[in-house]
């Protein structure tokens, strides 16, 4: 491409701005070692293990593939993985922003630390989440006697399932609106304040409207984690089929049945519920 | 601290902050707790019976010597990923972009599956590995694979957005002073780029030490060879051993502190470094 015809482009592309500069630019050979790692590194890691889900998924044939998705403990995997989200999403939604309005509005003392902890889940290990609710709520854990007293179960059924996906998707939303409100600044809510809007009103109609594509940003982030979550889930859910076995189990006892069609054509359903 | 003292003017102080405390503290911190109260209980011996047993010493030795190899070859991929994505044109750039994300979406499970599909035996990169005498899935190189798989986005994303925010004035003040490109990138850009670079190094390597989905299906999980420490956890569980595995959690819990700690050092550090350069 000439110069001036990316010169013409420069001030939409940045990337074609550095490209023309003698200052930022490498060395042609250089510029291509890189790219090709890169790329290279790209395909070998990304695209092939995407290309293999939907190949295998359908290397028996469509009718496979439908009927995979369709057979009863699939639905109700399908269900229970659909109902973990919708409980699990909304709820970290509201704590999200609760919790982004609380630090990017206010100063108060052990801010950072609150930071600090609402990130734990990241770094604590999926089997650990789900280990935790087993201390707490299993027959040996300490609300245990009192649950089973009252008929109540939580691990190994459906309850435990949306504790362990809400423990593992905490984070997200308020990961993704905490450094825009801080860079937005409180001034356009304290005008609203001062010219005599009400608390809601303010959220409602200053706020929301500037979050709402980080927000939704968040919301799809979480809700992925949420519908694929494995090792937290695996460890509370019991895997008793049909009932506490979601999508993601439902994958793994398909594939240690060899039943790798239908383990995939599982497997590549998310992707249509997400989009 | 002085805006603490001035009157405040925007409503929901307490209920905001009471509320993200309540559920904070009922979600993650209360449970998390019962993992060092449950060990406090258990007798010392016993706990460092549990927590060095040479099964578990050398599952230790394969998640952390893993997720540190999986990290540093990440930090330097994500580098030039995240470079490629930021300074050249090239077709396929927007896809590339938005696939980076795909470790974040992709449920563990499948990407556990899809890796262990390629790389076995009979799979599309298995295939040429096998004749070579190199073995990937089902044994620790099958590890670092998944590991690496799911801490790309951590590098690429941390790094993009600063690499991104980079004055090229500096650049084009070291051309001027003389500096060759590579003199540059060595000492004005990639000082830069540090804090970032340490972040997502010290991200990807909690994510990865903690990893489960996507690594047991290629692992093999051979004894001593290829087992990695949430594994030994997942079996205390299911031989009903609930003390050897919170022992062991904790052990990892321990891990995860610190590295949340580094990571937030080096996340204010660069907060105070950008804005020293703005």
């Amino acid at each position: 491409m000439s110069a001036t015809v990316s010169n013409l482009y420069a001030q939409h592309d940045r990337a074609a701005l550095l490209e023309s500069r003698q200052a930022t630019r490498e060395n042609p050979w250089v510029k291509a070692g890189i790219l090709v790692a890169a790329l290279g590194f790209f395909a070998v890691f990304l695209l092939l293990p995407l290309a293999v889900v939907f190949v295998e998924a359908l290397a028996k044939g469509w009718g496979t593939y439908l009927e995979a998705l369709t057979e009863p403990d699939a639905r109700s995997a399908i269900w229970l993985t659909l109902s973990a989200a919708a409980i699990s999403v909304p709820l970290n939604l509201v704590f999200g922003v609760a919790a982004a309005w609380a630090i990017t509005r206010f100063e108060f003392r052990g801010k950072q630390l609150l930071i600090t902890l609402i990130d734990l889940p990241f770094s604590v290990s999926p089997v650990v989440a789900g280990l935790v609710y087993v201390l707490v709520f299993s027959n040996h854990g300490w609300f245990g006697p009192w649950l089973s007293e009252h008929d109540i179960k939580i691990i190994f059924a459906i309850p435990g399932i949306v504790l362990a996906t809400v423990f593992v998707t905490v984070p997200f939303i308020a990961r993704e609106l905490i450094p825009l409100m801080q860079a937005q600044g409180r001034e356009e809510e304290e005008a609203a304040v001062v010219l005599g809007a009400r608390g809601w009103q303010v959220f409602w109609h200053v706020t929301l409207p500037n979050i709402r594509w980080a927000l939704l940003y968040g919301v799809i982030l979480s809700n992925a984690r949420a519908m694929g979550e494995f090792g937290a889930v695996s460890v509370v859910s019991g895997h008793i089929r049909g009932e506490t076995n979601t999508l993601p189990l439902h994958v793994e006892i398909l594939y240690n049945e060899y039943n790798f069609a239908a383990a995939f054509a599982v497997a590549r359903c998310w992707p249509c519920w997400r989009s | 601290m002085k805006s603490a003292t001035l009157p405040r003017v925007l409503p929901g102080f307490t209920l905001s902050l009471g509320y993200t405390i309540s559920y904070l503290s009922l979600i993650v911190l209360i449970p998390l707790a019962a993992v060092f109260i449950k060990t406090a209980a258990m007798p010392l011996d016993a706990f460092w019976q549990t927590v060095t047993a040479p099964r578990v010493l050398a599952s230790y030795r394969l998640s952390f010597g893993m997720a540190l190899l999986a990290a540093a070859i990440n930090s330097v991929f994500g580098l030039l990923l995240a470079w490629s994505l930021v300074r050249y044109r090239f077709p396929g750039k927007k896809l590339v972009d938005a696939l980076v994300d795909l470790p974040f979406a992709l449920p563990t499970a499948v990407a556990g599956i899809a890796l262990t599909a390629l790389y076995a035996g009979n799979g599309w990169i298995g295939r040429h590995l096998e004749p070579l005498g190199i073995k990937v899935a089902f044994g620790p190189l099958g590890v670092l694979v998944a590991l690496v798989f799911i801490g790309l986005p951590f590098v690429v994303r941390t790094v993009q957005p600063v690499l991104e925010d980079l004055d090229t004035e500096l650049e084009e003040a070291a051309t001027s002073l003389g500096a060759h490109r590579w003199q540059t990138f060595r000492h004005v850009i990639l000082p830069a780029l540090q804090p970032a670079l340490m972040t997502g190094f010290a991200l990807a390597f909690a994510r990865a030490v903690g990893e489960y989905g996507s690594v047991i299906f290629i692992a093999g999980n051979i004894p001593m060879v290829s087992e990695i420490t949430p594994l030994m956890i997942i079996s205390k569980l299911e031989q009903y051993d609930y003390r050897g595995a919170t022992a062991i959690a904790s052990v990892m819990l321990v891990v995860s502190f610190l590295l949340l700690l580094a990571i937030n050092g080096l996340q204010a550090w660069q907060a105070k470094r950008s804005g020293r350069s703005a």
